[in-house]
């Protein structure tokens, strides 16, 4: 807003630093110098497990935002990331782990999530809407089952425990500040990568399919290969975000990629907000502080610990039912509604 | 798909020369999977039936749907345990569910109506509220209602196992009679449902609302009350079908999870709103989970996941959908 107003008043040339709008270098800059007045827990387990889950959600918010598309998989298409990077990978179970270098288990845990995420996609397109949701639910369903009852592959009730990241520059990964900025840049390159994409002739296309796929088939666009597309690509965030969830809690498990998980990442993103990429984020860090702090609030206000999901689910009624937008829909209808003459009732820019 | 009919009942009516019976196990084994699965199948109807039929109508997918058969079985325990009457549950756990579904229709869904995704979430948003006032309710235990003397006890059938091998005189299979008379109740409710539909001024009006609603709007039917109508109806069936679950099996925390998912599968394979796909469905399911418990236990909750896969791959609207 007061970049904008100085880019008006001085028609001269603009440097490329002073578009960057002032809060995204003020956000960037308490990002970036965090670990200096935050404590350990605060980095690894609030902030860590945030950028974790706002990947996966964003993933979502790709899939939902841009696409149309709500799937509930992407908690199963990042856990089975995670499976993959402990089998391909080192754990504690040593007769499935192959133990092969990090990088030749990451790629493949990606390849594998993507692999799977375009059938998933396949499968999916041939629905719309509320149809897609109950398919991908019932996916995620079935992985959890599937990976409960094979032990040959996906080590059964107890998956995989011990699953560390790479000692890569001497460095523990999973040290709380090496960790942070571990998931921060993971968190970053997502989330510009969204953007990018969603600018980009692919992302163009994706909302013309998202608003009329008839027009946009008629245009000649591959509606289906576009849809699937989409599937794919949001399974490389998942994955990034399954294979960094794993190395978090160091283990993976059926309950990991459960239906609860699933639902929580649906959760997350529409709380954040579907219509722009840092939604999932802001979701993802309201659901970290409920989860973490909401048993303390709840017995300090004399109330039993155990009602923490009723906290969650009413929290998520009220904003799905008041805003389907989410908190950005929230904080757009606060700005809206400031920009308004409370008069005329019209926009203070002369614009309706 | 006549000579899978014929094998099924040669399967069911023959008795098995003794190379079947090496390759695959006894007969009575089979014959108690498949009844399992037949009678399974009878209360994934009862609750799917519902979840169809409130989706076909109103185009909301209630995914609160497994928290409203817990409910419903939860209160026909109260109801059975105080009043003493197993019969009494029904109508208790009908009415209560119904009622709370008349309260979500009338306060939420009226008002979010044609928004689909949105209705969507907000019924996972009740499903988690609900399930958590369950538990803080009932707890963690598991409930079991218990039929009355009368229904107790197994039932001659007419169903041969085999050849006594003392005596040469053909041995029937014992079959618990609750389950039969559940069943027979669950097509009962089938048959109602559909002579409901199909014979009835009522039923015309709710086909013809699955059909289009705005065009039967438009000629004067007040369709909110057809909806809240339709949405107690689906409820409360869904009420029965806890009571029912309950006897069957028990009613826990978890269970609304199952069979909703057992419903979502059930209606997808089926076909959306269409209640003898809920029929066809709710078999097939039924079969598939316990001959499969049966014959390969490691996978048999994956099978119907499978089956639902191959449904979708070759027939997107399900078996007795119409294509959108």
């Amino acid at each position: 807003m007061a970049i904008s107003d100085i880019r008006i008043s001085q028609p001269g040339r603009v440097l490329p630093f002073e578009r960057v709008p002032s809060y995204y270098l003020l956000v960037g800059a308490i990002l970036l110098f965090m670990p200096v007045f935050a404590g350990d827990f605060v980095l690894f387990q609030i902030f860590g497990w945030t950028f974790i889950l706002g990947i996966i959600a964003l993933s979502l918010m790709f899939l939902a935002g841009y696409g149309g598309m709500v799937s509930l998989a992407q908690m199963t298409i990042a856990g089975l990331a995670g499976y993959m990077v402990a089998i391909f990978g080192d754990s504690a179970i040593d007769k499935i782990s192959q133990g092969w270098p990090w990088y030749i288990a990451i790629v493949l845990a990606l390849i594998v999530a993507v692999l799977f995420a375009t059938i998933v996609g396949w499968l999916a397109v041939r629905t719309t809407g509320i149809y897609t949701i109950m398919i991908t639910l019932a996916i995620a369903a079935a992985f959890f089952y599937f990976t409960r009852q094979n032990y040959v592959i996906f080590n059964g009730f107890s998956g995989f425990n011990g699953v560390l990241p790479p000692r890569i520059f001497g460095i523990d990964w999973r040290g709380p500040q090496a960790f942070y900025y571990l998931t921060l840049f993971a968190a970053l390159v997502a989330y510009s990568g969204v953007v990018y994409i969603s600018r980009a002739p692919f992302g163009l296309a994706l909302q013309g399919v998202r608003d009329n796929a008839r027009r946009m088939a008629a245009l000649g666009y591959n509606v289906t290969a576009h849809r699937v597309a989409a599937y794919a690509f949001s399974a490389l965030l998942a994955g990034v975000g399954g294979i960094l969830l794993t190395w978090q809690s160091a283990q993976i498990s059926p309950g990991t990629a459960g239906i609860g998980p699933a639902i929580d990442i649906l959760v997350i993103a529409v709380i954040g907000g579907l219509r722009h990429p840092i939604g999932p984020f802001i979701g993802a860090f309201i659901y970290v502080l409920l989860k973490t702090f909401a048993v303390d609030v709840l017995l300090y206000l004399g109330l039993r610990g155990e009602r923490f999901q009723l906290l969650i689910g009413i929290g998520f009624l009220v904003i799905v039912f008041w805003s389907p937008d989410g908190i950005l829909g929230l904080w757009q209808r606060f700005r809206d509604s400031r920009a308004r003459d409370p008069l005329t009732g019209r926009s203070k820019d002369g614009a309706l | 798909m006549a000579a899978a009919v014929t094998i099924l009942l040669w399967l069911l009516f023959s008795i098995w020369p003794n190379g079947l019976e090496d390759a695959v196990g006894s007969k009575k084994i089979f014959l108690n999977a498949f009844f399992n699965g037949v009678t399974l199948g009878g209360l994934y109807f009862l609750v799917a039936s519902g979840f169809t039929l409130i989706f076909g109508l109103m185009r909301n997918v209630n995914l609160a749907h497994g928290s409203l058969y817990l409910l419903g079985g939860y209160v026909g325990y109260e109801f059975a345990t105080l009043t003493g009457y197993w019969l009494l549950a029904f109508p208790a756990a009908f009415i209560v569910v119904a009622a709370l579904g008349v309260l979500m229709q009338i306060f939420v869904f009226q008002r979010i109506e044609g928004q689909e995704l949105r209705q969507t979430l907000v019924t996972i948003g009740i499903s988690i509220v609900l399930a958590d006032l369950l538990l803080w309710a009932w707890g963690g235990n598991f409930y079991s209602i218990s039929p009355p003397s009368w229904l107790i006890g197994p039932l001659d059938t007419f169903f041969v196992t085999g050849i006594s091998s003392s005596s040469g005189e053909y041995i029937y299979l014992k079959y618990p009679l609750v389950r039969i008379v559940i069943f027979l109740a669950s097509v009962v409710v089938g048959i109602a449902m559909w002579l409901l539909l199909n014979r009835t001024r009522v039923g015309m009006i709710i086909l013809a609302g699955v059909d289009d609603r705005d065009m039967l709007a438009a000629t004067g039917v007040r369709i909110q009350l057809v909806f809240i109508g339709v949405f107690a109806f689906g409820a409360g069936l869904a009420g029965v079908a806890g009571v029912v679950g309950g006897t069957f099996q028990s009613i826990a925390p978890g269970e609304d999870v199952r069979f909703l998912l057992a419903s979502l599968v059930v209606v997808i394979v089926g076909g959306m709103g269409s209640i003898p796909g809920a029929a066809l469905g709710a078999l097939l399911i039924g079969l598939a989970e316990q001959i499969g418990s049966v014959y390969f236990p490691t996978y048999a909750v994956v099978l119907t996941f499978v089956i639902m896969v191959v449904v979708l791959a070759f027939r997107p609207q399900g078996l007795m959908g119409r294509a959108a």
